[in-house]
């Protein structure tokens, strides 16, 4: 393997330089802490590389604006946070019933309402669950680091133009703000980015008219698009399912987490297996499609799961709908940018452990 | 009515005459689902002839509205997308943006430009977005049965404004043009119209104008059309088109606001 | 012969009349018979159409097409004069139709 180019970068700025190197021809948002930075290094080395980089009027014209910069057949891409993010629902449901191939970024902070700038896990719902109006779902990736910070960026768009749908990358303020080493390898965009004679180019004589719409009066026809949708869905669920494991062979505890948490989670399974705990990791990194499967399969052997989360307890309903009632599934989360500490989840895991209730879901 | 009507011309006939007026090319067979005397229709025979006549349809994108004419790329032949409702001139900001050498149009109502789309409107133009935006402005919301705009004229009875607007319950008609014509970025502010066969002669040249003034990259040139609804005003097209001119003109005028010198 | 011709697709036309008031000689009128979606269609009923356009301008649905004959003509003279020398012979150019 190449060394590639080495940087230590902030979370934020790593996956902005990701998204140059990808062939990322249009950025389009607002600015909103904690994720500024995606906007203000676009519009600086973006713009001196070749992007387009446009400062909208809310997040509600961004989302509107890669619309039709996917619409055209550009690699787009906006960024945001829960507010901005909960602005730009409509466009989103727009985006993914018209098919138009796009990346989204929610640098997540403490909600609901205006909320802190402080990170948290508390856009699980409005991520994986819909967010938007009607029968759609988003890739959901989750980062765990600023290196995949990055990485995820170049696997959005290969996504995003493999399956002509949208792909969200699910951080929080966090990650957008620590700094951390970061490998850039190679990745040339034109080896990845497929033709899209599907792009409103201008119609030449030889062909009809590519129209970007999602608008199907008809009911039969409104269920044929949805039927169509369902089963590219599907097909991206069969395929696309991307997790991490950590000691788990011989796990008899469980814990599940995403993103920051995932890393603090880690951190309690290396204290816990020192005091003599059977325990292992599960990071989902695609949060749709959720990796129910291997959930389900390792569940039937396990004594307990601790869902980890930086919210009141979103994922954990997921967790329990793969777990399907084969083991106890437990709670523990911070909210409002309170980050747990490994310390913490070593004592939730402990507190499972002992209790004998079967399913419990107890906040910290 | 006794009279006979006259005979369809015959091939031969037809032979010794030139054609001078004809359906447009660009403009789809499939039958307009707008009123009877719709300006919409107008408005869209229009477009196609200028694409048409400058054959600039082949290098066009039309970005279509949440209205009445929401189902515009049925009747035009070529690329269009479909916008979410007021948002139209932002994405159209996007397409020129990304593909500068193609012209790009905007088409939107008076809810989709001038309420729920007031901020894209007003940044679009400011930003200087080298596109046209087609306004058509008929001071009511066809599509969904006929509720107030924020262009319906004062005492205008619509279905949200059954007693008539007042000035307490929704404020002044909004006169957005005028506000546009403000904006430095902006080149070309017109009001025009299709009542009449001249005002439809005005307003080809102004949109012949507006995508001569693209191609030199002169700013945002915004042509509101003054339109009937004759459903939505409960008239017949003839006599909506009489209420225009009696009603719509004295707020909204037809007239430059602003052009290139 | 009227100097314009126009031709109507009925099927298209919704009767909203505009062409009617647009016809400068008020040559045009409703029909009384209704097309396939209902609605009386326009038609012409005086043969003294000028090809203005006007009706085509105004319509909706771009129902009509409009011709004109052809204004470039042969220039025709009125009378030849010949034999000026001698005795001077006059025809006069016969009748256009």
């Amino acid at each position: 393997m190449t060394v590639g180019d080495i940087r230590l970068m902030k979370g934020n700025e790593a996956l902005a330089e990701a998204a140059i190197r990808a062939g990322c021809q249009a950025y389009f948002g607002y600015p909103i802490t904690p994720q500024s930075e995606i906007l203000e290094y676009l519009t600086d080395e973006g713009r001196k590389r070749g992007m387009i980089v446009l400062q909208a009027e809310s997040e509600v014209a961004s989302i509107n604006m890669v619309y039709g910069a996917g619409g055209v057949g550009a690699r787009a891409m906006t960024s945001s946070s829960g507010p901005g993010f909960s602005l730009m629902q409509e466009g989103i449901s727009y985006i993914a019933a018209a098919e138009v191939p796009c990346i989204l970024v929610n640098v997540s902070r403490g909600g609901p309402g205006l909320g802190t700038i402080q990170p948290s896990q508390g856009d699980y719902f409005q991520a994986v669950k819909g967010g938007g109006h009607g029968d759609y779902n988003l890739v959901v990736l989750a980062p765990s680091s600023v290196q995949e910070m990055a990485d995820f960026v170049f696997d959005a768009f290969d996504l995003a133009d493999k399956y002509r749908t949208p792909v969200l990358i699910l951080a929080d303020g966090a990650l957008g703000q620590m700094m951390e080493k970061v490998e850039y390898h190679d990745y040339i965009p034109a080896d990845h980015i497929p033709p899209k004679p599907w792009a409103t180019t201008g119609k030449p004589k030889d062909r009809a008219p590519n129209v970007i719409t999602s608008l199907h009066m008809q009911a039969e026809q409104m269920e044929e698009a949805n039927l169509k949708l369902q089963e590219k869905f599907r097909t991206i669920a069969t395929h696309e399912v991307r997790y991490e494991l950590v000691e788990a062979e011989d796990a008899e505890y469980l814990i599940v987490a995403f993103g920051l948490a995932a890393r603090i989670a880690h951190r309690a399974v290396e204290l816990a297996r020192a005091e003599g705990r059977k325990v292992g990791l599960l990071r989902p990194i695609t949060l749709w499609p959720y990796p129910s499967d291997v959930l389900r399969a390792l569940a039937a052997r396990l004594r307990g799961v601790l869902v980890v989360e930086m919210n009141a307890g979103q994922m954990v309903e997921d967790v329990r709908l793969a777990v399907e009632g084969r083991a106890p599934v437990h709670f523990t989360g911070r909210m409002g940018g309170v980050i747990p500490s490994p310390d913490e989840v070593v004592t939730a895991l402990n507190r499972m452990a002992a209790n004998s209730v079967k399913h419990p879901v107890e906040a910290n | 009515m006794a009279q006979e009507p006259v005979q369809e011309p015959t091939a031969g006939e037809l032979e010794a005459m030139e054609c001078v007026y004809e359906r447009p090319d660009t403009l789809t067979d499939a039958r307009f689902h707008y009123c009877p005397g719709c300006g919409h229709s107008v408005v869209h025979r229009v477009l196609m002839e200028v694409l048409d006549e400058l054959q600039i349809a082949e290098n066009t994108i039309g970005v279509a509205p949440v209205g009445c004419s929401v189902f515009a790329y049925h009747y035009m032949n070529i690329d269009m997308q479909e916008a979410a409702h007021g948002r139209a001139s932002a994405v159209a900001t996007a397409i020129k943006r990304l593909l500068p050498d193609r012209y790009v149009f905007s088409y939107q109502g008076d809810g989709d430009l001038a309420a729920i789309g007031t901020a894209e409107t007003i940044h679009t133009c400011n930003r200087g977005e080298n596109i046209l935006m087609l306004f058509i402005n008929n001071g009511i919301y066809g599509m969904t049965g006929g509720q107030m705009a924020p262009t319906s004229l004062l005492g205008m009875k619509t279905s949200t404004s059954p007693e008539g607007r007042t000035v307490e319950t929704a404020g002044f008609p909004l006169k957005i043009a005028d506000m546009i014509a403000l904006l430095p970025g902006v080149a070309y502010v017109t009001r025009q119209s299709v009542h009449t066969p001249n005002a439809v002669r005005q307003l080809k040249k102004a949109i012949t104008k507006s995508f001569q003034y693209q191609k030199e990259r002169k700013g945002t040139c915004f042509v509101e059309v003054v339109s009937n609804c004759p459903s939505g005003w409960k008239m017949t097209a003839v006599q909506s088109n009489k209420w225009l001119v009696d009603n719509m003109f004295s707020l909204y005028p037809p007239g430059d606001l602003r052009a290139p010198k | 012969m009227a100097k314009g011709k126009v031709k109507f697709d009925i099927e298209t036309c919704k009767g909203c009349e505009l062409c009617i008031e647009a016809c400068p000689q008020g040559s045009l009128q409703l029909s009384p018979k209704i097309n396939a979606q209902g609605y009386h269609y326009a038609v012409l009923i005086q043969d003294n159409c000028t090809g203005c356009t006007n009706c085509a301008l105004v319509c909706p649905d771009a129902v009509i097409t409009v011709y004109r004959e052809t204004k470039k003509k042969e220039k025709v003279p009125v009378a030849r004069i010949t034999n000026v020398t001698e005795n001077i012979t006059v025809t006069i150019a016969d009748e256009r139709e």
